[in-house]
């Protein structure tokens, strides 16, 4: 009994030390965007905004977020616009070539992203155009998809089709059931698969390596160009700001749509 | 009946057309780019021939590289199950009401930006980084201990970028076990160790075979870690790749790099599938 309760006691302290091991490096990029020294490096000598406001005056990030966040958006438009009608499909019916199909849309996740960057650049320099804005929205669409795919479909899982058989049978129209029942039940779905796309879209980096020119370049990609000038309290800066946002990007979402689920059940 | 026959073709189309058009057309171009000859003007000829792929096997420096990455993902992933399997089922016991805040931090290295969390080492292990300056601070050296550009290095950001994956692949298999199994077998007679071994860890197998695929698949495909972490000497395949598209711009050899870990990739999972199925592993992606 005594070595059970220690065994435990091991396994908790193991726990733990993986949980600091995670979490200290980016703690330790968070405490350094602090540093007012010019290297941003240990010991911490002062406290101080200088980086962060350094940052704000630097054109070429901000240029580089509004194209990120441009970029993020619309990816996650496209994507669940795509994506929610086929989680739809594969959830509500029955058809030949299901399980196939649903692996064939899923199996990118596990294709190289380098590879997937030289196909597409492979592709359209066949077709002869040059790369653009739009080669890097496809891009994107096709990086996400898969992962719309799965979170839809695990949220539509739970939505049943009674529900809009029994708005049709009361008298609802199909556009009536639609508003009143169908998308207000799909809301918090579409809402978690445009998230999950904008996020795996802003983060990315290899593939936009590929795709990028130097008018569209996001704030990944600087990042990585900064970085070849060694690590600079600037970009702690920069990563302390990107940690907070998309830390609270989701915890906000997770958020809203509770109330959003809370509203559409009254 | 009709109705329902094209329906679901209808909400597919749109998905399917642009995976095909984006996606399965491109990788069949770079198989066909593959056998294309290279000019020494610099154009790419159309042809038929395996001069790319001799090249690559000529002598031993790309072949090397390609050893290299599978060497590093086996690595990661021996280091991700060690590291992950005991959390997992931490979270599968545990009666603890912080379970579900300790589970969404494990998750939220996936919200963090994988820039961010790979140069983040840089703090750590760099000449100047947190772990030298408090060995230094306690005397124990006196000039910086290097522990940055090498290949512990990329595999400590690959760990850190992969782990959340094996953990919760583990778990969701943890979770799935009927708990009154290892009572039983403790009514038995069996100890708790006894129990974990003969029936908690064999229930595990699934998950913990996704996990590791996943994480093996994800490190040969790596591409910022090596850049980031790595010295001159950690390239690793997919940097091979990208110097040799992006840098040199020699399309033909680039794609038959690219093709051969494609086809190296398709052959792992290919027979993972076979064997184990690969659905267990989406299963824990949606969860995630």
């Amino acid at each position: 009994m005594k070595n059970m309760i220690s065994g435990w006691t091991l396994i908790k302290l193991y726990t733990v030390f993986i949980y600091v091991w995670m979490f200290t490096p980016i703690v330790a990029v968070v405490i350094l965007a602090f540093n007012p020294q010019q290297f941003g490096t240990f010991p911490m000598e002062g406290f101080s905004f200088k980086w962060f406001v350094k940052l704000s005056h630097n054109s070429t990030i901000l240029d580089a977020f509004k194209n990120s966040l441009v970029l993020g958006s619309l990816t996650a438009v496209f994507s669940t616009a795509i994506g929610v009608p086929a989680a739809m499909a594969f959830i509500r019916y029955d058809f030949k070539g299901k399980e196939f199909l649903n692996t064939l849309l899923i199996a990118p996740i596990m294709i190289p992203e380098v590879v997937l960057g030289v196909a597409l650049l492979l592709f359209i320099r066949w077709l002869q155009q040059p790369k653009s804005f739009v080669l890097l929205l496809v891009g994107h669409v096709v990086l996400t998809l898969p992962y719309v795919l799965l979170i839809v479909q695990a949220r539509l899982v739970g939505i049943r089709k009674e529900y809009e058989e029994a708005a049709m049978s009361l008298g609802a129209s199909p556009f009536q059931t639609f508003r009143e029942i169908t998308f207000p039940l799909l809301a918090p779905a579409v809402f978690a698969g445009m998230l999950f796309a904008f996020t795996i879209s802003f983060d990315d980096v290899t593939a936009t390596l590929f795709w990028a020119t130097a008018q569209n370049q996001t704030v990944p990609v600087k990042i990585f160009g900064m970085l070849r000038n060694s690590i600079s309290p600037e970009i702690n800066a920069l990563g302390a700001v990107m940690i907070v946002l998309t830390i609270s990007i989701p915890l906000m979402a997770g958020y809203l749509s509770r109330r959003f689920a809370g509203k559409a059940g009254k | 009946m009709q109705e329902k026959n094209w329906k679901p073709w209808l909400l597919l189309s749109p998905s399917l057309m642009a995976v095909f058009l984006l996606l399965v057309v491109p990788v069949c171009f770079v198989v066909v780019y593959s056998f294309w000859l290279r000019a020494p003007t610099g154009q790419d000829i159309p042809a038929f021939q395996f001069g790319n792929y001799a090249k690559f096997f000529a002598d031993f420096f790309y072949p090397s590289i390609l050893l290299k990455t599978l060497r590093v993902a086996l690595e990661t992933v021996i280091l991700c199950l060690v590291m992950g399997y005991i959390p997992a089922y931490f979270f599968y016991r545990t009666e603890s009401k912080l379970k579900p805040f300790l589970m969404i931090l494990v998750m939220l290295p996936f919200w963090i930006s994988f820039i961010i969390r790979t140069l983040s080492w840089i703090n750590i292990l760099g000449d100047a980084g947190l772990i030298n300056h408090l060995l230094m601070k306690a005397g124990i050296i006196t000039t910086p201990f290097a522990m940055l550009y090498n290949e512990g290095a990329v595999i400590m950001g690959l760990l850190q970028y992969l782990l959340p994956f094996m953990i919760l692949n583990i778990y969701v298999s943890l979770d799935g076990i009927d708990r009154s199994l290892t009572e039983a077998a403790k009514s038995l007679g069996c100890t708790e160790w006894q129990a974990f071994r003969e029936v908690t860890l064999p229930l595990s197998l699934p998950g913990v075979s996704a996990g590791c695929l996943l994480v093996f698949v994800l490190t040969c495909g790596t591409y910022l870690p090596p850049m980031i972490l790595g010295g001159p000497g950690n390239e690793m395949i997919a940097n091979l790749i990208f110097k040799r598209v992006i840098g040199t711009l020699d399309w033909p050899f680039g794609s038959a790099i690219s093709a051969i870990l494609l086809f190296l990739l398709i052959i792992i999972v290919y027979t993972y599938n076979r064997y184990m199925g690969i659905n267990q592993i989406f299963k824990s992606l949606s969860n995630g």
